[in-house]
């Protein structure tokens, strides 16, 4: 008995479940989100998603059918054929191809209604004015470095007289059995930096090890990467994600090994060590994905609560069972990103410099006999060392706003030699 | 969507704070940690700084011109990178010179345990200056980057001081051609500095230490 498919769907039907938990009356949604005429905040909701490859595939995948419409996704790499057991929006035949693209159009093909953005390019390619248009930030990245910059820039949009700019960030990562997900409200509770200690250093080889005698495979390989490339310069730049670039670095530490009878050294084994790959596993990535955009549905419909403001960091181990643990990271104080956020500083703009820092003495929240002055673009004056010193002294002498150029809502930072725990940093308001 | 503006303006209310953010750019953290470094750093009579943009203080030079051990009388540039990344990251240190040093390769790369495997982000900028001048009052020839200059130190300290006079006039060592890096330095007149060069490692092992007590952070090697 043959069905025709197009007959007799009640597309709202496919919705249903999602509805039956977004719109059911519970202590902590209001009657606006529940009302069936009401705003849909899940189509209101512009999301960004940043990275499409374990956890970013999963994310987007997660995202569509928990009924997010309008989802852009950032995403530099290619796909690898070694992505291929996980990273399941990806084919044989896409190898090569744009992660961020191949993504979206798989998602948008099987899932009705959504809308998915790719950009094949770096975070670092975008600005403020671009990440402005989100109202949440969900991460799968695979890099502390791009965890850091786009904390940082979050962190920084959030406007005081602009409820928009504040973007939740969702962060998940994982690796091999273990994983985490975290959830941030710049500025209110703690941010990435705040929790950088939480992650181990890499363990690095002494040069010299890899210089004189390795004793690892990876120790051949670090040579190549760190010592014969830089001595014999094959290519203008190195790029971990050509093949033939690999391939040069595979040869040289195999060759090193032969000599040193070190058994060990492969191709995958090169890229690994090179490119830092971290061990991914199909299952953690899905949880950890899943458990992300749970946090997303609950920020954007609040039909439970999210975490953030107490609990704010769930932690899973599956080595053995299945571990994990909620808990409260608190905000430090002394924070590079988020810790001194700027505190207003009214100034005369027609002082000099020297009648700035001389004001710092006195200034009842500063306290600084000896301040050094920065802002993000230009040294205006270094005590120490010498020779900073000296070619920043004209400085001191010149009138802030006509002299040097500074700014309404220009910010400063400021540091003493004698808080070495301490910097200041200042938004300059004209009086 | 979350009423997160609500517990923001709450907590503000809270901790009295008049946060007020800013439209210009900010200091960066990086930025931020090493303008405090540089403020704090102890130079003493041998090392000095060089900014060639001002604006841009994670990148700088500096200049180490011992006046006492086997090095005395050059002066050896090292150029710094700080990444925005630090200091979760080691600062980029390379010498802009050729020279004949056993931890210190022909291109310029530096082995100092805390420039690599040992730094850590309670570390600064002067424990790494600190750990440049160590190398070259105590270049250590137990784990070298430069295995004929630190087969030379172990076999004979007055043949491999010898080679560091050479190489430092911008004469070839064994057939390798290096920089001249020689200056007029007052202590280069004074014999003493010169004759006590090598087996002096107990005066210059205090010295360290003492550098150490102060800065009562990690321990440096002078690592090959």
């Amino acid at each position: 008995m043959a069905v025709d498919a197009g007959v007799g769907i009640n597309e709202a039907n496919r919705w249903r479940y999602l509805n039956h938990i977004r719109k059911t009356k519970g202590p902590f949604n209001e009657d606006a989100e529940i009302s069936e005429d009401g705003p849909d905040p899940l189509q209101q909701s512009k999301i960004l998603v940043i990275g499409a490859g374990g956890l970013g595939c999963e994310m987007l995948k997660n995202l569509a059918m928990s009924g997010f419409k309008d989802i852009h996704v950032i995403d530099m790499d290619t796909i690898d054929i070694s992505n291929l057991n996980r990273q399941f929006l990806f084919r044989q035949h896409d190898v090569g191809k744009s992660k961020a693209e191949v993504a979206s159009a798989f998602v948008m093909k099987r899932v009705k209604g959504v809308k998915i953005t790719p950009h094949n390019c770096k975070i670092q390619d975008f600005d403020e004015d671009f990440y402005k248009q989100f109202q949440i930030v969900i991460c799968g990245l695979d890099s502390i470095e791009a965890r850091r910059w786009i904390n940082a820039t979050l962190v920084n949009m959030v406007d005081d007289e602009d409820p928009d700019s504040l973007k939740p960030l969702i962060d998940g990562g994982t690796e091999g059995f273990k994983g985490q997900t975290r959830v941030v409200f710049p500025t209110i509770t703690p941010c990435i930096e705040c929790q950088l200690d939480l992650y181990a250093p890499r363990a690095a080889v002494p040069l010299c090890t890899l210089a004189t005698i390795p004793r690892q495979p990876e120790h051949c390989i670090e040579w190549a990467h760190i010592i014969a490339w830089d001595q014999e310069k094959p290519f203008p730049s190195l790029d971990k994600d050509d093949p033939e670039h690999i391939t040069w670095l595979y040869e040289k530490a195999l060759n090193r090994a032969q000599e040193f009878n070190i058994p060990g050294v492969t191709y995958s084994l090169t890229q690994g060590t090179v490119k830092n790959i971290i061990p991914a596993i199909a299952s953690t990535n899905a949880i950890i994905a899943g458990s992300c955009c749970l946090e997303a549905l609950k920020i954007a419909t609040q039909a439970a609560p999210s975490l953030g403001f107490n609990d704010n960091f769930m932690s899973y181990d599956g080595t053995e069972g299945v571990y994990t643990n909620t808990f409260k990271y608190e905000k430090k104080d002394d924070c590079a990103v988020c810790g001194s956020l700027a505190k207003p500083l009214k100034v005369d703009p027609n002082w000099t410099l020297r009648e700035l820092l001389e004001s710092f003495a006195t200034n009842a929240a500063a306290q600084l006999k000896k301040p050094s002055i920065r802002t993000e673009e230009k040294t205006l004056y270094m005590q120490f060392p010498p020779s900073l010193e000296e070619t920043t002294r004209p400085n001191l002498d010149k009138k802030l706003r006509d002299g040097l150029g500074l700014v309404e809502k220009q910010e400063i930072a400021v540091t003493d030699p004698a808080f070495p725990l301490l910097s200041f940093k200042f938004i300059l308001r004209f009086s | 969507m979350l009423k997160i503006w609500s517990m923001k303006k709450e907590q503000q209310k809270a901790d009295n704070a008049d946060a007020a953010a800013g439209k210009k750019k900010k200091v960066t953290a990086a930025q931020l940690r090493v303008q405090k470094d540089l403020s704090e750093l102890s130079l003493g009579s041998t090392m000095k700084t060089e900014f060639p943009d001002p604006d841009d203080i994670l990148n700088f030079v500096l200049a180490i011109t011992p006046d006492e051990g086997l090095y005395n009388g050059g002066r050896f540039t090292f150029t710094f990178n700080m990444s925005q990344n630090y200091p979760h990251e080691p600062p980029k240190v390379r010498c802009q010179q050729k020279i004949y040093h056993p931890n210190i390769d022909l291109e310029g790369k530096v082995c100092l345990n805390i420039l690599r495997e040992d730094w850590k982000p309670v570390l600064n900028l002067n424990a790494v200056i600190v750990g440049l001048q160590f190398l070259f009052l105590e270049p250590n020839a137990s784990d070298p980057l430069n295995k004929e200059a630190a087969e030379d130190l172990r076999q004979s300290r007055d043949n491999f001081r010898r080679n560091v006079k050479t190489s430092m006039g911008g004469g070839s060592v064994k057939g390798n051609p290096y920089d001249r890096v020689l200056v007029n330095h007052h202590s280069y007149f004074h014999p003493y500095y010169d004759q006590r060069g090598g087996s002096s490692a107990g005066q210059e092992g205090k010295d360290f230490e003492e550098h150490q007590g102060r800065q009562d952070q990690g321990t440096v090697e002078g690592r090959g």
